[in-house]
């Protein structure tokens, strides 16, 4: 369900992100910040990667127990990105167990 | 990314402050004490308290709310008021390891104080409740704590002339109703928050305010010792939770997220607002002083698959930890007693 790319240097974070911003088609990105989310709503299409990245200084835990939706992406360290496919459409709202302010709600498209 | 940068070159001005104040107190100390403006301007406090759209603050509402926080009839026995374990002279706890609840009978967990509680997301030690209205009944019926039954509460109150009037003019066109206990008790809580504590003095700018060596400890706190990754901002809590290494058995808050590892044994960070008048510490009361706590946080606890990524052997000095001990003294503050209201008979 999600695979975990270790970034082990925020320069090489930095890179990424500028790639994935400039190639722009094919996955949609939420930042993980100031321990907030960047985006309190998103929309994806079905099987279409969402990308969380830990742009904080701390470790984040997000999940979500919306029903037909549940994923848990475990502990976050910071820069480590990890990528969310959802498998069918309908809403989730995603948190993180660790902090509680911390909203999202993804909603999926077919 | 510029916002990036900037945070990213403060945190390492941090830490070489942390490395140069290492062991440094007190004969550096009054070149380190000033703490970066950076840094200080993160502690402000704030200027309003936060209501909610769907129960706006009214006098009416903080005053019914008062009484009943305060009414020991909202328990079975009619002897245990939400004030019994949320006592205003012990700085909103109860000064017990453990809560005390109906039949005298022990509770699983420390009372937490309701200090700032406005500014809490998520409530109870485990974050179970999301608002302080939906915590605010929780104890009340539990048959644990206050016991009691929430019609029947209704009928009780309804019987006592004085309340009916106050609930109308607090909820009007809605009077007496089990949300709107919950709703009076929790406009009063929101207005239960922290005063002006020598800290606040000096970060507003009164040098005198605070020693030397608690200056230091603000430092020691923000980076060797990491107290602020979670005990975060003006009211020292992000109200992050984290299994911080206590051996305890008590599942926190992975009884309500069973599948995710890390919640498992994780608590509420808790304020630190007025916290050396508020021990014991810990959601189980069980370590006795600030130093003690001071010591389990440098040992980094029991380490297990679920302890928090946050939590590491920090090895800290004898000095350090004192310094720290005498900062977070600064966070007391000294307020005017709590006038106890007399109730509707």
């Amino acid at each position: 369900m999600s695979s975990r790319h270790a970034v082990r240097s925020v320069a090489i974070l930095g890179l990424l992100i500028a790639l994935a911003t400039a190639v722009g088609a094919g996955e949609v990105r939420v930042a993980q910040k100031d321990k907030n989310f960047s985006v309190r709503e998103v929309a994806v299409r079905v099987n279409e990667p969402l990308l969380f990245v830990n742009e904080d200084s701390v470790t984040h835990n997000v999940y979500s127990l919306s029903k037909g939706m549940e994923f848990e992406i475990r502990t976050q360290q910071p820069g480590q990105s990890d990528t969310i496919r959802f498998a069918r459409e309908g809403e989730a709202e995603v948190l993180c167990a660790i902090h509680p302010k911390m909203k999202l709600r993804v909603t999926v498209k077919p | 990314m510029r916002r990036r940068r900037t945070l990213a070159a403060m945190v390492g001005g941090l830490v070489l402050f942390g490395s140069a104040a290492a062991g440094a107190f007190p004969a550096d100390v009054a070149g380190q004490a000033a703490a970066p403006d950076t840094l200080k301007i993160k502690y402000q406090r704030p200027s309003a308290i936060p209501f909610p759209g769907d129960n706006g603050y009214t006098k009416e509402r903080e005053t019914l709310g008062r009484m009943l926080f305060f009414d020991p009839r909202l328990s079975s026995s009619n002897f245990i008021s939400c004030a019994s374990c949320h006592n205003p002279a012990f700085s909103w706890g109860d000064g017990l390891p453990r809560g005390i609840g109906h039949g005298m009978k022990e509770l699983g967990r420390r009372s937490p104080t309701i200090l700032n509680a406005a500014w809490s997301d998520a409530l109870f030690w485990d974050g179970r409740a999301r608002s302080l209205e939906d915590q605010a009944l929780g104890p009340i019926k539990s048959p644990g704590e206050m016991n009691q039954d929430l019609e029947q509460l209704i009928y009780k109150l309804g019987s006592i002339p004085g309340y009916v009037g106050l609930f109308r003019v607090a909820y009007p066109g809605e009077g007496l109703t089990i949300p709107n206990v919950a709703k009076a008790i929790a406009t009063f809580e929101r207005t239960v928050v922290s005063g002006i504590a020598p800290f606040d003095q000096w970060i507003a700018g009164n040098e005198n305010a605070i020693s030397a060596q608690a200056k230091w400890g603000f430092l020691v706190f923000n980076t060797k010792a990491r107290c602020a990754v979670c005990h975060q901002g003006w009211n020292f809590t992000d109200g992050s939770f984290h299994d911080i290494g206590l051996p305890t058995t008590d599942l926190g808050r992975g009884q309500l997220l069973p599948k995710l590892v890390r919640m498992k044994h994780a608590f509420k960070t808790p304020t630190l607002r007025n916290v050396d008048r508020r021990g014991p510490y810990m959601h189980d009361g069980s370590v006795r002083t600030l130093a003690d706590v001071v010591d389990l946080y440098d040992t980094g606890g029991v380490p297990r698959e679920s302890r928090s990524m946050e939590i590491r052997r920090l090895g800290l000095t004898a000095e350090e930890k004192a310094a720290l001990v005498a900062f977070m003294k600064t966070l007391t503050s000294a307020d005017t007693p709590i006038v106890v209201p007399e109730l509707p008979r």
